[in-house]
């Protein structure tokens, strides 16, 4: 036993495991079979990278720290999930100690390729359990797995599992309650003309990076498998004696054409290769399995869009007309709850700052957190069955034209639903360039906010209930048509010459398709919609209030209108300064109010006009009657008597909103996750720069032909 | 006899052995880690409807690449195909 061992099994202090595995090996079910509800969901500092931590009880009774580290292939990390996994289990960041112990875990039906990490992880001289799940597929599979010759010839704990119906768990839980868990028996020899290399790094690390000599030598072997480690924001660089070392050998090898990174990568299979042939019976073939069934149809040229449109259109259809209903509740509480507020307090300016203010505001961001909910749970249904990948697959190809991969698909195509939920599950893109693009092109498709907007300008530019449904549904359309050429378009430039890189890879497993436990689906959907909460609660929480500031100061003596009061306000100022900036759109400092008063999310755009122009609260949201509000906006005119919403106007306004960035939910979620005011900065300023271009050329080229 | 090919001109559910390999690209390594190294058997599965990217099974998994991947991956196919 080392030391650390003996320390972390002394019963001071209980030991902490981390949990690693491939990704789609059910390493999630297994965390929250192991902790339950007792996690807790952050971040690791300066990376978007989840961090979850969670309490198991040993038999005795006494808590257990369980990390849930992110699925990986291999410790040669080659995006910042996999580049946190390397770093703590090499004990390399300062925000979260070494873990002691380790559970590797491992699709039995899938041995070969699976035990590559955990051959590099039994390097590291630490204790690990080696966790067998999905042993009910075994036997479909047509294989016989002889879990106790893998036990002798590893030295480790074996343990036979299936997450998902909580066979094995217990079993695991006695392993992790062991004082005693014995260290790996190593058998592995490294490759002869490799092995001078990681003595020499070894000591090295040892002696000018202050690591342990287990460690050390798994340190020496990863330098040497990965030909570019991917550092990450709050991990330990490598001491400059080491990096010589390292380099030298690099060099040397290069000149003499020895593929040194080959070389170990491919002893380590070989090494698992001959473990398999004592451990895996393959019996006699049993045929296609029915992922290859399935995937026949899902894949297919001809049914494979069918298939994917179907569950999209299903996808699309279930947000709009499932989240209807909590969305109409969620504004009728948000509005009793300003009602009783204003009851109960005396009037004044705090009991506006608390109900035209913090309530309204944040009620207008809470009212989006039905789609936000049902966009998660479908995400984590497409990606716990497999289907993600299947959809990535697919769509690679066409994504491959601008330059991303398939894996920006689906990220971009939640994007029309909210693109908050679009850009929180583009941390399945493993490349940090691609990653970011998707991230700023996403608010560029037409999210359901931009609806009330659409439909209010289509009202005003083509009234009365003779015009075709057609010409309407067509211009929406249109707008759509013009975010997503939009969106298409910027990642191409931004891929070209803002981002450069490498293209991206598409090696990528294709899971088997599996049935998700609606417990985990769940789980995670309540996780991502929390984790928006709370990072943008308060930041959001903070914009309300600036803009009903704004609205409301300074105050108008006497009893005003709201109308007056908006129009005097420091909205109505910042809309008049606008207004020459806004005027060769086509627009009067009235709709600047609106411009302004909508950053707090685009359909408070049809109120701020109501209250604008009627002079009346809009009451009702987003779901009311346009037509009274319709009228108003008619009868709007310039001082000079021309009338304010001519069609060309409408039409102008309406590309204004495809393209700028009038979300502030979507700016602190960009800040988020991209860890930088720089680049939702760049965004909005892109995206709000694009939208008055795009609409100067429209409206001065409208009245040149005389629209 | 055996002949041997790029695995992106290989025919779909064709069985092949891998015999050269990229050195030290991104892809190449990323491959390699992934089961996928001189000797290795695999199978071209299909190709995606737009015929772009690959999927095959090596090692009794299935893994996709992209074609300009797949053309740095020579292999010999397996006798009797």
């Amino acid at each position: 036993m080392t030391d650390s061992d003996q320390k972390s099994a002394s019963p001071g202090r209980s030991p902490v495991y981390a949990i690693v595995g491939n990704p789609n090996c059910g390493k999630s079910t297994l965390f929250n079979a192991l902790t339950g509800l007792r996690q807790k969901v952050g971040n690791y500092p300066g990376v978007t990278v989840e961090k979850k931590t969670g309490t198991t009880y040993s038999q005795h009774g006494r808590p257990i720290t369980v990390i849930d580290l992110p699925g990986t292939y291999s410790l040669a990390a080659r995006s910042p999930d996999e580049a946190i996994v390397r770093d703590v289990l090499f004990g390399r960041r300062a925000d979260i100690a070494q873990p002691d112990r380790i559970i590797c875990i491992v699709d039995s039906t899938n041995l070969e390729r699976n035990l590559y990490l955990v051959h590099q992880v039994l390097d590291l001289g630490r204790p690990v359990i080696l966790v067998l799940n999905m042993m009910d597929l075994v036997t479909t599979a047509g294989l016989n797995l002889r879990v106790a010759r893998l036990e002798h010839e590893l030295g480790i704990p074996v343990i036979p599992c299936e997450a998902v119906n909580g066979k094995g768990i217990l079993e695991l839980r006695l392993a992790m309650s062991r004082v005693d868990l014995p260290l790996p028996r190593h058998r592995w020899d490294i490759p002869a003309p490799i092995a001078p290399a990681v003595a020499e790094l070894q000591a090295s690390l040892v002696e000018n990076d202050c690591k342990q000599p287990l460690i050390a030598r798994a340190e020496a072997l990863l330098l040497l498998t990965d030909s570019n480690p991917l550092r990450v924001a709050g991990s330990t660089p490598l001491s400059e004696r080491t990096s010589a070392i390292l380099a030298g050998w690099k060099k040397r090898w290069g000149d003499g054409g020895v593929d040194w990174s080959g070389t170990l990568v491919k002893s380590r299979y070989g090494a698992i290769t001959r473990l398999c042939a004592e451990v895996v019976q393959r019996a006699a073939s049993t045929g296609p399995g029915v992922s290859d069934r399935i995937d026949r149809i899902v894949v297919h040229p001809l049914w494979g869009w069918l298939v994917l449109g179907a569950i999209m259109t299903m996808l699309f259809l279930s947000i709009f007309t499932l989240a209807e209903y909590p969305m109409n509740w969620i504004d009728a509480q948000v509005a009793t709850l300003g009602a009783w507020v204003r009851g109960v307090m005396p009037p004044g300016d705090l009991r506006d700052l608390i109900t035209d203010g913090a309530i309204a505001g944040v009620g207008g961001v809470v009212v989006f957190l039905p789609q936000i909910l049902i966009l998660f749970f479908f995400l984590s249904l497409l990606e716990g069955t497999g289907y993600m990948a299947r959809a990535a697959f697919i769509m690679d190809r066409l994504m491959s034209r601008v330059g991303l991969s398939g894996k920006s698909f689906i990220p971009l195509l939640s994007s029309y639903a909210c693109a908050i939920p679009g850009i929180m599950a583009t941390r399945t893109i493993e490349n940090p360039k691609d990653r970011l693009v998707t991230i700023l092109v996403a608010p560029l498709m037409s999210c359901s906010a931009r609806l009330p907007v659409y439909l209010l300008m289509i009202a005003a530019l083509l009234p009365g209930d003779r015009v075709p449904i057609g010409a309407k549904a067509g211009l929406m359309l249109l707008m759509y048509a013009l975010g997503t050429l939009g969106a298409f378009g910027f990642a191409w430039l931004f891929k070209r010459h803002l981002l450069k890189g490498e293209p991206p890879l598409m090696i990528m497993e294709l899971p088997t398709y599996r049935l998700p436990r609606i417990k985990d689906v769940l789980l995670h959907m309540i996780e991502r919609a929390s984790l928006f909460l709370r990072q943008a609660g308060t930041i959001i929480l903070g914009i309300s209030i600036v803009l009903w500031f704004l609205t409301a100061y300074p105050k108008q003596p006497g009893s005003v209108t709201p109308q007056e009061q908006l129009a005097h306000s420091f909205a109505g100022t910042a809309g008049r300064v606008l207004e020459p900036v806004i005027k060769p759109l086509g627009f009067d400092w009235r709709v600047g109010i609106g411009l302004v008063t909508s950053f707090a999310a685009r359909e408070v755009f049809v109120s701020s006009m109501a209250v604008v122009f009627s002079g009346e609260h809009f009451e009702g949201g987003k779901r009311a009657d346009v037509t009274p509000l319709r009228s108003a906006l008619k009868a709007a005119t310039w001082p000079d008597g021309r009338p304010l919403f001519t069609p060309l106007v409408c039409l102008t306004l309406m590309i204004y909103y495809v393209f700028a960035m009038q979300c502030m939910s979507t700016v602190v979620v960009v800040r988020r996750e991209t860890n930088s005011w720089r680049w939702p900065l760049f965004q909005t300023a892109y995206m709000t720069g694009t939208a008055w271009l795009v609409c100067l050329v429209v409206f001065q080229a409208g009245r040149a032909l005389g629209f | 006899m055996a002949s041997t090919l790029k695995l992106s001109q290989l025919p779909v559910g064709a069985r092949a052995t891998v015999r050269e390999f990229p050195g030290d690209s991104p892809a190449g390594l990323r491959l390699r880690e992934m089961g996928v190294l001189p000797g290795t058997a695999l199978t071209l599965v299909r190709t995606a409807p737009l015929g772009d990217p690959l999927e095959i099974q090596v090692r009794g998994y299935s893994l996709t690449l992209r074609k300009s991947e797949a053309e740095q991956v020579v292999v010999e196919l397996a006798g009797g195909q």
